[in-house]
């Protein structure tokens, strides 16, 4: 009786989040496909965004995204290889550095937006720009990326560690060969979140990569981000709550993607080189 | 065949007609052991975790091209023992190893060590089978390229001849590039057996190679290190006391005397079991302790 009871609670609450999705996902999909054509995706935005479309958005969010990964994915898997391989257990910089990471994953986007802009727009020099802005993200999705990466290589098997240096192996080749491939679908779970909360970000981006709406010609050009386009369009611009969707649309398909990307990538680069079973 | 049994076996006779499943390659050994010679010296050796000894003052030579199989009860210090001698001690922070091991004219306690060239000198065999996440061709391969091996014949010749002298070439040859995980326990062990032998050591450490096999692939891998015997050293951790009857030409017996791992007694195999000298070595072999 009681497992029947404790079974229709977990149903009812797995219905509940599966509904709430897909609510969300439908009321985007509903009214923003009337809205998605391909000149929506290869035009540049007409009247704040009301008409036209939203070609110089997506290739500045790309760009942006481009800059986050491609900083924070080696930055990110060195710091996960040194706290998870090479620090020794209770070692105080490392503690401090994992619980430094614990809690900038916390932080709220804001606040790195705000860091962003102080650090890299003015301290740097960088100015609003998608340099700075996909500075910021990586600085945000770094501390996620990493504790990722540690623990997917924490759970590899000891005794591969152990194998590889009794054969007289160098650490560096027991990571390399061995250690990061068998990571794989950690360091992709954490590429996923972090290309995921990189493409949503909005208040971190305002501050940095700033408003722009034009074509972006190079790295230090300011450029608009799909989520900022978003929140401008359906909380400053009235009558451009369709194109609001759309873009919610093709950010929602976007970020599907970059998952499959980034799945597929991964996968190429280290998970060829290993084999399960 | 030409190796010759080692001459005391008496139990060894009717083991001869054991059907085994799986024919052996043809390793070349070297003559089995007769005369004494000292591969590693080991002198007052011990070893502590943060500052916890588990195995106190050992001092014991292990012979050259013998088999030297190390008994006892769990907890005694046995496979600290074996880890001291390719410095995998190393591994833990907390380990500290006193004393002194003597390979050929270096120190290995003490002396500045080249430990990736020691351990290429020194296999080791684990007690759960380890072979890499990777293809059978690969397991064997990576450590050759790893220890400069940039000739790609050369691999294959070695790898190839590594496979055949643990039984393994005809059960794999035709699937080389499938991964190592899909073989059976026993096949796993002896892929890790080839992996140390295509290094081509001198010494292998074994710390329970049997323990995690099923009886027949424990059987092959038995034979296996009985093969082994005259061309490597070989040490061997065992909770198997007949198994270290059978194979081994000399035993250590390990005891826990106050919480701390100690050599009770050391000799040849045979006369360890058949002539202990110490009352707790023949209380342990003949079952009424341990």
């Amino acid at each position: 009786m009681a497992d029947q009871i404790f079974k229709a609670v977990i149903l009812a609450c797995t219905a509940f989040i599966g509904l709430v999705f897909l609510w969300i996902l439908g009321e985007v999909v509903v009214k923003g496909i009337s809205h998605l054509s391909f000149s929506f995706l290869f035009d540049a935005p007409v009247n704040s965004g009301r008409a036209g479309g939203i070609a110089p958005i997506l290739v500045s969010t790309l760009m942006i995204i481009i800059v986050a990964v491609s900083v924070s994915v080696p930055l990110g898997l060195g710091v996960a290889v040194w706290l998870s391989e090479f620090t020794k257990q209770g070692q105080k910089f490392a503690t401090s550095t994992r619980l430094t990471l614990d809690v900038l994953a916390g932080i709220p986007s804001i606040v790195y937006g705000l860091f962003g802009n102080a650090f890299f727009c003015i301290y740097l020099g960088l100015g609003f720009s998608i340099l700075s802005g996909g500075l910021t993200l990586a600085c945000m999705i770094l501390p996620i990326f990493i504790r990722t990466c540690e623990m997917g290589l924490r759970t590899v098997n000891d005794s591969w560690r152990k194998g590889a240096l009794a054969l007289g192996m160098t650490r560096t080749a027991a990571i390399w060969h061995i250690l990061l491939p068998s990571a794989t679908p950690a360091i992709i779970a954490g590429l996923v979140l972090g290309i995921g909360r990189a493409t949503a970000e909005t208040a971190a981006l305002i501050f940095t990569s700033g408003y722009v709406d034009r074509m972006p010609e190079s790295f230090m050009d300011s450029g608009r981000a799909l989520a900022v386009h978003i929140y401008d369009l359906s909380m400053n611009v009235t009558g451009g709550d369709h194109a609001a969707y759309a873009t919610a649309l093709t950010l929602i398909i976007l970020i599907v993607f970059f998952n499959i990307m980034a799945q597929f990538m991964m996968d190429q680069w280290l998970g060829r080189k290993v084999l399960s079973s | 065949m030409t190796q010759k049994q080692p001459p005391y076996k008496a139990d060894k006779d009717n083991q001869d007609e054991r059907a085994i499943p799986y024919t052996l390659g043809n390793l070349e050994a070297g003559e089995p052991c007769c005369i004494p010679k000292a591969h590693l010296q080991v002198q007052n050796l011990s070893v502590s975790y943060n500052n916890i000894t588990v195995l106190d003052d050992v001092s014991l030579d292990i012979h050259k091209g013998c088999i030297t199989a190390l008994i006892g009860p769990s907890g005694c210090g046995k496979t600290s023992f074996l880890s001291a001698l390719n410095k995998l001690t190393d591994l833990t922070a907390s380990a500290e190893v006193k004393g002194s091991i003597l390979f050929d004219t270096q120190n290995l306690v003490s002396d500045k060590i080249d430990v990736m060239a020691l351990r290429r000198r020194i296999g080791m065999i684990f007690q759960q089978p380890n072979p890499f996440p990777l293809s059978i061709w690969r397991n064997l391969d990576l450590p050759l390229r790893e220890h400069g091996f940039r000739n790609k014949s050369v691999r294959r010749k070695k790898i190839e001849k590594s496979l055949q002298d643990v039984g393994l070439w005809d059960e794999v040859k035709d699937r080389l590039q499938d991964s190592a995980l899909a073989l059976s326990g026993g096949q796993q062990q002896r892929l890790c057996i080839a992996r140390a032998l295509v290094l081509e050591p001198e010494i292998l450490l074994m710390d329970e190679p049997c323990s995690a096999l099923d009886p027949i692939s424990s059987c092959v891998v038995e034979e296996l290190i009985l093969r082994l015997q005259g061309k490597y050293t070989v040490i061997i951790v065992t909770h198997n006391l007949a198994q270290a009857r059978r194979i081994a030409n000399y035993a250590a017996f390990f005891w826990m005397k106050e919480r701390v791992g100690k050599l009770i007694e050391f000799g040849q195999c045979q006369h360890l079991f058949e002539t202990p000298k110490d009352d707790l070595t023949a209380a342990y072999i003949s079952g009424a302790k341990g």
